[in-house]
């Protein structure tokens, strides 16, 4: 497979296991690209690309901005908090404005699940998703499983567990499908106030217990709990989540194998993570980090390729 | 029309040996020079130079790369480009650079290959070697320096290269599409 089946990066649902893998191959080659002198190739010198967040995000749109600029793209930038989002403009108005100055690229982040995909589907550009309420969080999905691959070489027949705030975590469910469509086994664990109903449909089990957890698993996504999104309490407290569902020094190194620790950003440490575990030499979050650029690149490359 | 053997077995291995000894004359033994190939198809004839350079020069290291131009192609977006390996492990800075193609056509991989290699520094010099220069077809003005055969084709024809490495033998055969 030489090009991606979509047009847009709206969701990792709506990829083949042979477009997860043209990305990753694709990122391969942008990771090395960034790490040499000269950081900087031409590839979308002739795109515009505008970065769309409706929702606040301090990593992600770093990173996309750097991909976008170590692609040599156009970029501009909008954030919800200062636009006229404010004095009642529609979605898809404030979006064909901006296209209307000649834009060729939408990244978007938005507090409502589904939004990218209804803006695909009224506007002519490519759309990425950088997250929608929720929902899915693609770009998260394919540089975690970059990483994975990366330290542990294939994906298939991995174990790895998602832990906490699964509910309202769209990382966690770009991450199952994502890491299901390259064959790794998929649990979730977590306080089960917090575990969605219907998790089991989508083929994940579910382990309550974090020590059993993590005895099974190669490796412990951790999830920060995501305190803005919960409008009702879903567990006492925050000490009693941490002294069930934290991870620290002591628990890992019980564990009888070494697994790999990571977490998507950002930490809110001495709560889902301790200090020592998050700067531990088990733990990837900053290859994470690196990793996001020369992921993004890869997306944003491959879906400029294509035509139509 | 019958595709035409160009070149094959003692003939190209003559071919081979000449452009080495060619390279010898300006570059003596290649303290200061590197040979860079160009992906996909220039590096297996990198690969070829650089083992019968350190055969010539009594085992003294070459060094050989591997450069990608796909990022910096001018026709992305008109057909599927997939890029592949890159992997320079020297220092590039102020030394001669030979970089290495199969065949030299319109001169456009070439013209990002040099694009592509500014990335990693700033060399000397920098001269290009390829196996077959497919003259007269030339869109950007783009010369080999040192070219194993120069053949007249048009641009409905194709010329292959094979390898023993890959393909179990040294070959190089002109095919009408």
């Amino acid at each position: 497979m030489s090009h991606l089946s979509v047009n847009h990066l709206l969701g990792i649902k709506q990829l083949t296991k042979n477009d997860i893998e043209l990305i990753l191959n694709t990122a391969q080659n942008f990771k090395e690209v960034i790490n040499r002198p000269i950081k900087k190739v031409p590839s979308l010198r002739d795109l515009t690309v505008a970065n769309l967040f409706f929702e606040n995000s301090t990593r992600t749109r770093l990173s996309f901005e750097l991909a976008q600029k170590r692609l040599s793209a156009d970029v501009v930038n909008f954030s919800a908090s200062n636009s006229s989002v404010k004095k009642g403009e529609t979605l898809v108005d404030t979006v064909n404005n901006i296209l209307a100055m000649k834009v060729d690229m939408i990244v978007m982040r938005h507090s409502s699940a589904g939004a990218p995909i209804f803006l695909s589907k009224k506007v002519n550009a490519k759309i990425i998703n950088a997250g929608d309420g929720a929902h899915e969080h693609p770009t998260q999905a394919l540089l975690d499983a970059f990483s994975i691959q990366e330290k542990l070489g294939d994906i298939k027949g991995r174990k790895i567990v998602i832990v906490g705030d699964i509910l309202h975590s769209r990382v966690a469910l770009s991450n199952i499908f994502c890491l299901q469509k390259l064959g790794a086994i998929v649990k979730v664990c977590g306080p089960l106030t917090l575990i969605p109903k219907y998790i089991t449909s989508l083929g994940v089990e579910v382990e309550p217990d974090l020590r059993k957890a993590l005895e099974w698993c190669d490796v412990a996504n951790m999830l920060r709990i995501q305190l803005e999104r919960q409008d009702i309490k879903f567990f006492p407290s925050l000490r009693e989540y941490t002294m069930l569902y934290g991870l620290n020094k002591d628990i890992l190194d019980s564990l009888s194998k070494k697994i790999i620790v990571m977490h998507p950003g950002p930490i809110n440490r001495g709560v889902e993570i301790t200090s020592d575990v998050a700067d531990s030499g088990q733990s990837i979050i900053l290859e994470q980090v690196e990793n996001g650029v020369a992921v993004r690149m890869a997306v944003m490359f491959l879906l400029a390729g294509r035509q139509g | 029309m019958q595709p035409r053997i160009l070149l094959e077995k003692t003939r190209f291995d003559v071919t081979i040996k000449r452009l080495c000894h060619q390279l010898i004359e300006v570059h003596n033994d290649f303290s200061n020079t590197v040979i860079i190939g160009l992906q996909p198809r220039g590096i297996y004839l990198a690969r070829r130079i650089q083992q019968e350079l350190q055969n010539i020069l009594k085992n003294k290291k070459v060094h050989c790369g591997e450069l990608d131009t796909t990022f910096y192609r001018d026709d992305f977006r008109k057909k599927e480009l997939i890029p592949n390996r890159t992997n320079i492990d020297f220092i590039i800075e102020d030394k001669n650079v030979v970089l290495v193609d199969d065949v030299l056509f319109t001169g456009r991989t070439i013209r990002a290959g040099l694009d592509a290699m500014l990335a990693f520094g700033r060399p000397k010099d920098v001269e290009l070697m390829v196996l077959v220069d497919r003259r007269l077809s030339r869109h950007v003005p783009i010369q080999a320096k040192y070219v194993g055969i120069t053949i007249d084709s048009i641009s409905s024809q194709n010329v292959k290269v094979e390898w023993k490495e890959t393909d179990g033998k040294d070959k190089i055969t002109l095919l009408n599409k």
